[in-house]
Parts: C-alpha cells; sequence; structure tokens
C-alpha cells in the first residue's frame, strides 16, 4: 500500500541487490532504466555472482517508500533481469573502496598516517610529497576518513562504490536462481 | 547474445536427420510456426537474403510505401487481433523508419515483433554503410530486443521475442539479425521449439484471498463506486467479467480512450470516456465518487488533470498487470497485481449485489444538464458538423465497424459519438497520440479482422503523414473506408490556440490536395460531402464499393471538441461548449428522427 497522498515517506539512501544475465548490453538496459524514469542512482556496480552466466548489480538510489516499490518493479520488466530485492537497512554488509591520493611531506606524513590508521585503512603507495590511502567501509566511514584528510590536501580521490549483500546468518532472499537460458533448456 | 542451450536429457531427441537451413530461411519457418499470416515490410540490402528465402513460405508479405506504414499495420493488426503483429525492414534508415511505430506499440502496450536487417556481424562497430545501432536507439522504446549475428541463434530468439511480446503486460520487441547470420546456415529441427531463454518474472504477489476480500468490502461499503476500465480489459479479454461485475455491482463504468468498447457504450451503466474530452458527467462522477476501482489502466494525466484535486473524495482501488503502475501517478488504498479477467472473476461472486440507485439518479440528471449545453441533439442546419459525420456513421454501421483514427479533433469526436459495444472495435493511438497512426494501422486491421468493415476517420493533416499508403490498398486490393474529417485546419492544435494562446493560428491552418482526385490517381474511389444530407449516401456508395474509397467530408473550420479541461486544470473545471453554441443554437426538437438512417 502506498502512503497517502500529501505524506511522502522521507527519501533516504536505498541499496538494491540485482541478479542479470550475464549478455551484452545489460548494463545499458539498467543505466537506461534509471535514466529514463529519473530515479536518482548514487552508485551501480557489476561483477560477477557465485554463478556463472549471472551478473550481481549493487545499485543505491536516494528515493523514498513509493519510489523504491517501483524501482524495484520496474526493474523487475527487464527481460534479462533474474531477481531484485531491496536490502533492509540493518541487515546489511556494504562495502565502498577508496583510493585517496593526499598531500604528505615530511611535516604532515605521520599525522596522514596515523589518521588513516584511526580508520583501518592503509597506505599502498608513498611519494616525497604525497601518498594514496586505500580504504574498505561502509560509505559513511569512506566519507568520514575523506573529511578528515581534507584538511591535508586531498589531491584525487575514487571510489568503487557500494556492493552490497545480506548479513551472515540472514537468508539469502531466495534460492539461486537458473540462467534464464539453463530454465528453457530444461523445460520449465 | 547468449546461444541456445544444450539439449538436456528430458527433453525429446532431435529428429535422426537434422536438416540444414539458413538464418533467412529460419525467420520465415519460425514465423509460420508463431502462426503468422501476413508481415508488412519493406526490403533493402542487409535483409535480402530473408527477402529472397520468401516464396517459399506461406507468409503473406505486404510491402509497404515507408516503413512507419510498416510498423502502424503490424501494430493495428495487433490490436484488431490480439495476435502478435509482425513487420520488417532494412538496416539503418528502414530501421530508424520504424521508430515512431515501435514507440505508438510500446505507450499503448501492443504486441508486436519487428524485424530488421543488419550489416555483417564483422562491420559492426565500423559505421558500415547504412548500420545504425538499432538495438540502441530502440532501447527504451522496446520491451526487450535482441542482437543475433548467427543462424543457429535466430530460431530460439525468435520465439523468445515471441513469447516477450505476448505475455505479461504485452508490448513491441525488435530483433535485428545481420546479414551473414541470415546467409549462414546450420542444423535446423522443425520439431524442437524450444526458446533461447524463459525470461524471468516477477512472482504474482496480488489477486491474494485477503486482497480480493479486502477490495470486496470496499466495494461493499461504498455509496458511490466508480470503476475506471482502461486497455488492460480489452488485453486480457475481460469484457465478459467488466459485464458480469458491473450488473452485481452496479457500479457505472467510465472508460479511458483505449478502454472504449471494453464495456457496451450502449449498456445503461456505462458512462462513456473520462478525461480531458470526457463528458461532464462522467469527470464530475470522478469528482463525487467515494470509491474508484481502476481497472488496467494507468492514470494517465489526459485521464486525471491536476493529480492534487483529483478524486478528492474517492478510496481507490488498482488492480492491473504491471506492478510498476502503483502508485505512479495516483496513490492507491489497495492494488491487486494480476490478470484483471482472473481477478474480476474471482472478486464479481464476493460482492454483494446492488443496484447503486442514488448514485446512478445523480449522474443521470447531471447527463441532463449536459445535454442541453453540449451536443447530443443533432440537427440538420445545412452545415456539415464534424459530430454529424461521426454520428452518423455510427448509425449507418450500426455500431459494428472497426474504427481506426488518427489523432486530433477528429479522434476525440469519434470517441464521443461512435458508440462502441465491442472489444477492439476502435483501434488508435492513445498513449504516444501519433498522427498518420489511422490508414496504416486500419490496413493491418483489414487483414486482421477479413469479415468486419474497416473505417478510417482522419483529419486533413494527419492523413497527409501516411496517405502514400494509398497506394499499398491499390496494390494489394483492399477494401477499407477512409472518411477524412476536412476542417482545413491542424484542428486540434488550432483549438488549443483559439483557448489559449490568444486565437493566433500559427502554422495551423492546413492546405491539402484534392483528396478525390488522389483517391482517383491511386485508382481508387473519391468521393466529397459537405452538406449532412449527402452523408448517408456518401457512406452507403462506400460501403457498397468492393474497393478502398476516399471520402472527403468538408466540415466546419473553426468548431472545437467540448467539453474540455485545461492541461494539468482540475478535472472538474471543464470549458463548456459555450452557449448559444452554433449547433445548439438552431437546434429544433426531437431531430433524432430525421437523422437518415
Ligand atoms: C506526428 C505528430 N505530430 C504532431 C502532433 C501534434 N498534433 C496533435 S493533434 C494535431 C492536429 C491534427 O490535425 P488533423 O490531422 O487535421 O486533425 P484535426 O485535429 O483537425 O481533427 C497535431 C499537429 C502529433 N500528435 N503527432
Ligand atoms: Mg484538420
Amino acid at each position: 500500500m502506498s502512503p497517502a497522498p500529501g505524506h511522502p515517506s522521507r527519501t533516504r539512501l536505498r541499496t538494491f541487490v540485482a541478479t542479470v544475465e550475464d549478455v551484452p548490453g545489460v548494463l545499458n538496459r539498467v543505466a537506461s532504466l534509471f535514466r529514463r524514469r529519473g530515479y536518482n542512482i548514487a552508485s551501480l556496480t557489476v561483477g560477477q555472482s557465485e554463478r556463472p552466466g549471472l551478473s550481481r548489480l549493487t545499485i543505491v538510489v536516494g528515493c523514498d517508500d513509493a519510489t523504491a516499490a517501483r524501482v524495484e518493479a520496474n526493474l523487475w520488466k527487464l527481460v534479462d533481469l533474474v531477481e531484485v530485492h531491496e536490502l533492509d537497512a540493518g541487515q546489511v554488509v556494504e562495502r565502498d573502496l577508496a583510493l585517496i591520493k593526499v598531500r604528505a611531506d615530511l611535516t604532515s606524513r605521520a599525522q596522514v598516517v596515523q589518521a588513516a590508521e584511526l580508520f583501518g585503512a592503509r597506505v599502498v603507495d608513498v611519494a616525497p610529497t604525497e601518498l594514496v590511502v586505500e580504504i574498505t567501509a561502509t560509505r559513511e566511514r569512506v566519507d568520514d576518513l575523506r573529511r578528515v584528510l581534507e584538511p591535508f590536501g586531498v589531491i584525487a580521490l575514487v571510489r568503487t562504490g557500494a556492493v552490497a549483500m545480506p548479513r551472515a546468518g540472514v537468508a539469502e532472499p531466495s534460492p539461486l536462481p537458473l540462467t534464464a537460458a539453463a530454465k528453457a533448456a530444461s523445460g520449465t | 547474445m547468449s546461444s541456445t542451450a544444450a539439449a538436456s536429457p528430458d527433453v525429446p531427441a532431435p529428429a535422426a536427420e537434422p536438416q540444414r537451413r539458413t538464418g533467412a530461411e529460419m525467420i520465415w519457418e519460425v514465423l509460420e510456426q508463431e502462426g503468422v499470416e501476413v508481415v508488412f515490410g519493406y526490403p533493402g540490402g542487409a535483409i535480402m537474403p530473408a527477402y529472397d528465402a520468401l516464396p517459399r513460405y506461406r507468409v503473406r508479405h505486404v510491402l509497404v510505401r515507408h516503413e512507419q506504414g510498416a510498423a502502424h499495420m503490424a501494430d493495428g493488426y495487433a490490436r484488431a487481433s490480439g495476435r502478435v503483429g509482425v513487420a520488417v525492414a532494412t538496416s539503418g534508415p528502414g530501421a530508424t523508419n520504424l521508430v515512431t511505430g515501435i514507440a505508438t506499440a510500446m505507450l499503448d502496450s501492443v504486441p508486436c515483433v519487428f524485424i530488421t536487417g543488419q550489416v555483417s556481424s564483422h562491420l559492426i562497430g565500423s559505421d558500415a554503410f547504412q548500420e545504425t545501432d538499432v538495438t540502441g536507439v530502440t532501447l527504451p522504446i522496446t520491451k526487450h530486443n535482441w542482437l543475433v549475428t548467427r543462424p543457429e541463434d535466430v530460431g530460439p530468439v525468435l520465439r523468445e521475442a515471441f513469447h516477450v511480446a505476448r505475455t505479461g503486460r504485452p508490448g513491441p520487441v525488435l530483433v535485428d539479425v545481420t546479414k551473414d547470420a541470415q546467409q549462414g546456415s546450420c542444423d535446423f529441427d522443425p520439431a524442437d521449439r524450444r526458446l533461447a531463454r524463459v525470461p524471468h518474472r516477477r512472482p504474482e504477489r496480488g489477486g491474494t484471498a485477503d486482497a480480493l476480500d479486502r477490495a470486496a468490502a470496499l466495494i461493499d461499503h461504498a455509496e458511490r463506486p466508480l470503476i475506471l476500465a482502461g486497455h488492460g480489459i480489452v488485453q486480457a479479454g475481460a469484457a465478459a467479467e467488466l459485464l458480469a461485475f458491473v450488473e452485481r455491482t452496479g457500479a457505472p463504468v467510465a472508460s479511458t480512450l483505449l478502454g472504449l468498447g471494453g464495456f457496451p457504450a450502449t449498456h445503461p451503466r456505462a458512462l462513456g470516456m473520462m478525461g480531458m474530452h470526457g463528458e461532464a458527467w462522467v469527470n464530475r462522477a470522478v469528482q463525487e465518487a467515494d470509491l474508484l476501482i481502476a481497472l488496467g489502466m494507468r492514470f494517465d494525466d489526459r485521464v486525471t488533470g491536476n493529480l492534487k484535486t483529483y478524486a478528492p473524495r474517492a478510496r481507490k482501488i488498482h488492480v492491473d498487470l504491471d506492478s510498476s503502475e502503483i502508485g505512479k501517478n495516483v496513490a492507491v488504498d489497495l492494488a491487486i497485481i494480476g490478470d484483471v479477467k482472473q481477478v474480476l472473476a474471482e472478486l464479481t461472486p464476493r460482492c454483494k449485489p446492488s443496484t447503486r440507485a442514488t448514485w446512478i439518479a445523480r449522474i443521470e440528471a447531471e447527463k441532463g444538464d449536459a445535454a442541453v449545453r453540449d451536443i447530443q441533439r443533432l440537427p440538420d442546419t445545412g452545415k456539415l458538423f464534424a459530430a454529424h459525420v461521426i454520428h452518423d456513421l455510427w448509425r449507418l454501421t450500426e455500431g459494428k465497424a472497426v474504427v481506426v483514427t488518427d489523432v486530433g479533433q477528429h479522434q476525440m469526436w469519434e470517441a464521443q459519438y461512435y458508440k462502441h459495444d465491442h472489444a477492439r472495435g476502435l483501434v488508435t493511438s492513445g498513449g504516444l497520440g501519433t498522427m498518420g497512426f489511422a490508414l496504416p494501422a486500419a490496413i493491418g486491421a483489414r487483414f486482421a479482422r477479413p469479415d468486419d468493415e474497416v473505417w478510417v476517420i482522419a483529419g486533413d493533416g494527419g492523413f497527409q503523414m501516411t496517405a502514400a499508403e494509398l497506394s499499398t490498398c491499390a496494390q494489394e486490393g483492399l477494401k477499407v473506408n477512409v472518411a477524412i474529417i476536412n476542417n482545413g485546419y491542424l484542428g486540434m492544435v488550432r483549438q488549443w490556440q483559439e483557448m489559449f494562446y490568444g486565437g493566433r493560428y500559427v502554422a495551423t491552418p492546413m492546405r491539402s490536395p484534392d483528396f478525390v482526385k488522389l483517391a482517383e490517381a491511386h485508382g481508387l474511389t473519391g468521393l466529397r460531402v459537405t452538406r449532412r444530407a449527402e452523408v448517408a449516401d456518401a457512406v452507403a456508395a462506400a460501403r457498397r464499393a468492393p474497393g478502398t474509397v476516399v471520402i472527403d467530408f468538408r466540415v466546419e473550420q473553426e468548431d472545437s471538441v467540448y467539453p474540455m479541461v485545461p492541461t494539468g486544470a482540475d478535472l472538474g473545471e471543464m470549458i463548456r461548449r459555450p452557449a448559444p453554441s452554433p449547433i445548439v443554437e438552431t437546434a429544433r426538437d426531437s431531430d433524432e428522427d430525421e437523422v437518415p438512417r
């Protein structure tokens, strides 16, 4: 049931995990859907899943409840889609990887390294006046580290966008699906 | 491109002696297997192998004059029959010419398969002659599309394409086949009907006993329920179930443009079309209802007007096959996702029988008021109004024709004055509002409904967009009756200029060729009608003639469609026919009998 008009639910970032056929153009179809419907993507990642022939997407979208329901429903209409679920915010492991190039000379290097360590981030490359910090953490923690490093001088930053799955012990939303081709072959 | 899946043990072994086929041959063979009797198309370099193989198959090919025509023909065929329509074009310009027709089918959820030739696979991406990324271009206007680069994939992918077009919420799909995939060959087993893939679908959620019980409770408690019947009723073949539901619950029915015919217009509970050009009593009923029961419709902005003030007193039940429609435009109290035919069959027995006498009496009283102000009486003043032509056409064809309209004022008058009692009796472009649709869509409908009378109702502007298809009628020996509502303007735009742009008629006066001579130039019959007294004879002559007849109805030039809810205005705020109206002003009593029969 949708909320009554005039009382839209809060807009917040929501995480959807979609399993899609690993076929050419599938990412284009997903991206085209979001563009066409005007949904506001915060991040979109794609990669392998545990089953050959299927890829997994993690899509983070800023929207309210009613829009979230339609995001899911519209994704279901993609022929290449196998399944999609919005992950429950409290029951999710979500990670974002960032590389941050920071100014760090003789006077500031120790402080930069210390700040990184406070976040469990690692220094993965060093030059006389700058270094590269790698962090894998939740979106919020990556944002926090960035803010802490900002005063030293952030030269460049790159993020993968979130990947997510339900927490250990939380049932996967449904049994592993077949690829649509395998489904056709098995006559189901 | 996913390849054909390998056989699994529980699938019967292929025929002993595998046969060889080219990709080109398999295109037609699979179409035959899918029951396709006619395709509409236009050849060119990248699709020539397929055309070369065509004479060996039973599929009839209709050569069009522009690929847009082919797309609308396939669409018209599908709308008039409920089966999948098929159109074929070459790569590049052939394929891009289909685009308007594909988008038209997409917005109205019409099942069509479009087959395009593509440059050979080794040339893809090289900007080769007549290479266009057609799967890219049509991505947002198809349900799905495929690029086939190997002969092995032709059969399984085409079968998947038909499956996708016709299942769930129907829609157009496109299969782009490279020239080398058509020329190459592979083993083919005619008994093997497997799809390349069986797409996953969202597990059904609605239609549960609980949801149906809650719907029945809402309906039983409502004093002023109103059914909003959409295209979904027609597409699901749910007309009988809707009738049963209405007769049990007593709820009146307002229709969307594409829902017309899904409920008999002459039934006492039929109110007619709602929305921008809905009659006053229909829109008032929407605004006064305490329960809306939306069946296979999507609350398009032309139906709702201002969403903030839409149906303010009503709770809302929404039944639709497509869960992404729920809450898209209008928040609802109860959604049931499912096939509307099945949902109605299960819902009706759960509802209490009722006549809703008070509610119906209230609507009838509104109708009485509207009859004075809107064109309800159609006297012969010597002048010819479009409303006359359409009203008379309805009488003379006993409401039984398949009417295919174009887009504009005449389309709205058709919806108001031709009373459709049967599903698939009206074929019109609603969602995209594509001018040029009518004549080619009527050619498609001609093939879909060989035993029915097919009438085109088009404006002078839209007719000229695809008039070249008259030549297709002539070449194929087709009988289509064409009524051109010739007002010398792009009438609907002129009406908006009159109402909202200070009467500045910019780029709307339109000069047309002599339509009678145009018909004759094609070897067809042309007639001209300038007075109402001539309508019946012309219609009768057209119905008698063996071939296509074009009638040029010279109607009042600056007539407007009333009532009208301006874009974005409240549904209750209609612009009514200014009284005294040019028609009502001269109305004599009891003119009904004067109308030629
Ligand atoms: C392809 C296309 N171009 C433009 C429009 C915008 N448009 C809508 S109605 C209309 C006027 C149609 O004129 P005509 O065919 O003479 O019909 P009338 O309204 O006069 O009955 C126009 C230009 C459209 N719907 N489709
Ligand atoms: Mg006109």
